[in-house]
């Protein structure tokens, strides 16, 4: 197991670098001139070269990606082309958003998923499984964006039970918790289908397996059959869809965050790139991209945990 | 012996015949994807006669009958904050998201078959290619796309290629496992011994062998390729004012909620609808072409 962490470790090191790599060289491919977009229009080509020698963008690639990279190991991301403000505290600023939406999303998701996937497999082939597993075709072919505006109209513009958009107070106080659900069913709806799909598909599978039909025979009661010898198994799969799925949650907080106005990560990456503001993508871009492998990697390796069946050597 | 040869390939020809014949009935017997197959259907023929279909021009502004309710007179799906007709926008739109969606499917099917190809079929590129994949799929879905466009630029055009580029690693990955396998049948030994040019033994016999998954991965990336064209769109990073593209409109309509929600709902259903049906499709074309399953 420590073989294997330190493995994949290594491995994280590499595509890490890979990452920075490819954001960086993306940016510096990009057209426009960094130095225009800092001096705005009224700047003379002096001080456009002074801005130029200032950043270092005569220096040659590779010297400039260098440097990147030692800055942004201790925390320097350089500083924004419109606000001039820091991009390493612009995003401290805004990530606890992103994070407490994609965990709250997570949350729902498995609620509902687990649940859902469980009446479906249970009542195989009945009106619920029918209707759970359209609701789950549904939720994956919904287009978040578009829920969200209807969730928003209905709770908020007609009922007005809930908050219009924003994520100010605290996620302890009541009014932190009344921001949070709309956001959060809707970043949630898409993953809860997958893994109501994926829970139901690997019930079914483990209903048919021999060490079922054993316990069956033996006369174990059929309660203690489902929820100690058929979960139990069919949950491991359901766990990577989990994991995986809270990757991918990191990326769909940028459009929720649009939808209900919250001030986070994906709102100043989408405004950063509408303005090519470039140390600011590169960072935005850089943060969710890394979180993403981090979590897939902690995922793979509780897979192996849970699974002594897996071996990844 | 020639009669012999043309009789073996007629055999050969039949059975793919019957092949293709089985799959096409077990699609049909799975009545969810039928029902996706006809919206398909349906947002074709609204994309190939858009300006037959459309009752407006979908750009024409008339200021006079702005924000009209659905079911209005001329306007059955209502007019929006221009007073641009909704129907005529949804219909145009079809063509838009259709358009894009297999532009974006095609370029990425190219790329991701040539590398998964190359990557399955010769070991010296294989890690590298591989490398690449991993790379890309580094990015959390839209992110990529994103990240794209930053280069690019905001533009339709530029919302295909970034789309394209992320369905490469997908699709690369699922042709090169199907390469593997079958580069290790004795049919494409007997090819090698033959003397069969690499290039002949990839694109005319290992690739039509792998076409099961990619056409499922096809049918199911147009869904994902439609709706992110829309969410992309909606972000501000796609389609342009005053195009008629679904997720734009639905970003426009969100400022007239209160007073005019058709403006939102209308197009959803669209994308919705839509996304749905090839979903479907590629599930019921999975299960049709799943070799495990039962032939009726």
């Amino acid at each position: 197991m420590i073989a294997l962490i330190v493995r994949r470790g290594i491995q994280l090191i590499f595509l890490l670098l890979g990452i920075s790599f490819l954001v960086f060289s993306s940016m510096y491919i990009a057209p426009g001139d960094p130095a225009a977009m800092v001096g705005g229009p009224t700047a003379t080509e002096s001080d456009l070269e002074a801005i130029r020698d200032n950043l270092g963008l005569n220096d040659p690639f590779l010297v400039q990606y260098g440097r990147y990279l030692k800055n942004a190991a201790q925390g320097d991301f350089g500083y924004s082309y419109q606000s001039k403000q820091s991009v390493s505290e612009a995003i401290a600023i805004r990530f606890p958003n992103t994070l407490k939406l994609a965990v709250a999303s997570m949350v729902v998701a498995i609620i509902i998923g687990i649940i859902a996937g469980l009446i479906s497999a249970l009542r195989h082939n009945s009106w619920l499984d029918f209707t759970s597993t359209t609701f789950a075709l549904a939720g994956i072919s919904i287009p978040n964006f578009w829920l969200g505006a209807l969730l928003i109209l209905v709770f908020a513009v007609n009922l007005q039970w809930l908050p219009v958009g924003g994520l100010s107070a605290p996620f302890y106080t009541i009014e932190g918790m009344k921001q949070m659900i709309l956001p959060a069913i809707t970043l949630g709806t898409g993953s809860a289908a997958m893994i109501a799909r994926m829970t139901r598909s690997s019930i079914l599978e483990v209903v048919k397996a021999d060490y079922v039909r054993t316990a069956r025979a033996k006369g174990v009661k059929e309660n203690k059959v489902i929820w100690i010898h058929t979960l139990k198994n069919a949950m491991i799969p359901v766990i990577t869809v989990i994991g995986l799925n809270f990757g991918a949650l990191l990326g769909g907080t940028i459009i929720t965050e649009k939808v209900f106005a919250i001030n986070g990560v994906g709102r100043l990456m989408i405004d950063a790139i509408a303005m090519r503001d470039f140390p600011m993508v590169q960072a935005s871009v850089l943060l969710v991209a890394t979180l993403f492998v981090v979590v897939n990697l902690v995922v793979d390796i509780i897979y192996t945990m849970i699974d002594p069946r897996i071996n990844y050597d | 012996m020639t009669n012999a040869v043309l009789t073996d390939v007629k055999i050969v020809k039949k059975k793919k015949e019957k092949v293709y014949i089985n799959t096409i009935k077990r699609v049909l017997k799975n009545k969810l994807a039928v029902v996706g197959i006809i919206i398909i259907l349906l947002q074709v023929i609204m994309a190939v006669f858009a300006p037959v279909i459309a009752t407006h021009n979908p750009s024409t502004q008339n200021l006079v009958a702005s924000e009209l309710p659905v079911f209005s007179e001329g306007h059955w799906l209502g007019t929006d904050n221009y007073g641009r007709d909704v129907w005529s926008r949804i219909v145009h739109g079809a063509r838009i998201s259709l358009i894009v969606g297999f532009t974006a499917v095609t370029l990425g099917l190219i790329g991701g078959i040539t590398l998964g190809l190359l990557g399955g079929y010769y070991k010296k590129l294989d890690g590298i290619i591989m490398r690449i994949v991993d790379l890309l799929f580094s990015f959390p879905g839209i992110l990529l796309a994103m990240l794209i466009i930053a280069i690019l630029g905001t533009s339709l055009v530029n919302v295909a290629i970034a789309i394209s580029i992320w369905s490469i690693p997908s699709c690369a990955r699922i042709v090169r496992g199907s390469v593997l396998s079958i580069k290790e049948k004795e049919y494409i030994m007997a090819l090698k011994s033959l003397g069969a040019s690499d290039l002949r033994i990839m694109i005319r016999h290992i690739l039509p062998n792998a076409m099961a998954p990619i056409i499922v991965f096809a049918t199911m990336r147009m869904g994902t390729a439609i709706l992110s064209t829309a969410s992309l769109s909606y972000l501000g990073l796609g389609a342009q004012p005053p195009t008629p593209e679904w997720g734009a409109m639905i970003s426009q309509g969100q400022d007239y909620m209160w007073t005019s929600p058709h403006l939102t709902i209308v197009p959803g259903i669209a994308i919705m609808l839509v996304v749905f049906a090839f979903n479907v499709v590629g599930d019921g074309l999975r299960d049709a072409l799943d070799p495990n399953m039962d032939i009726q």
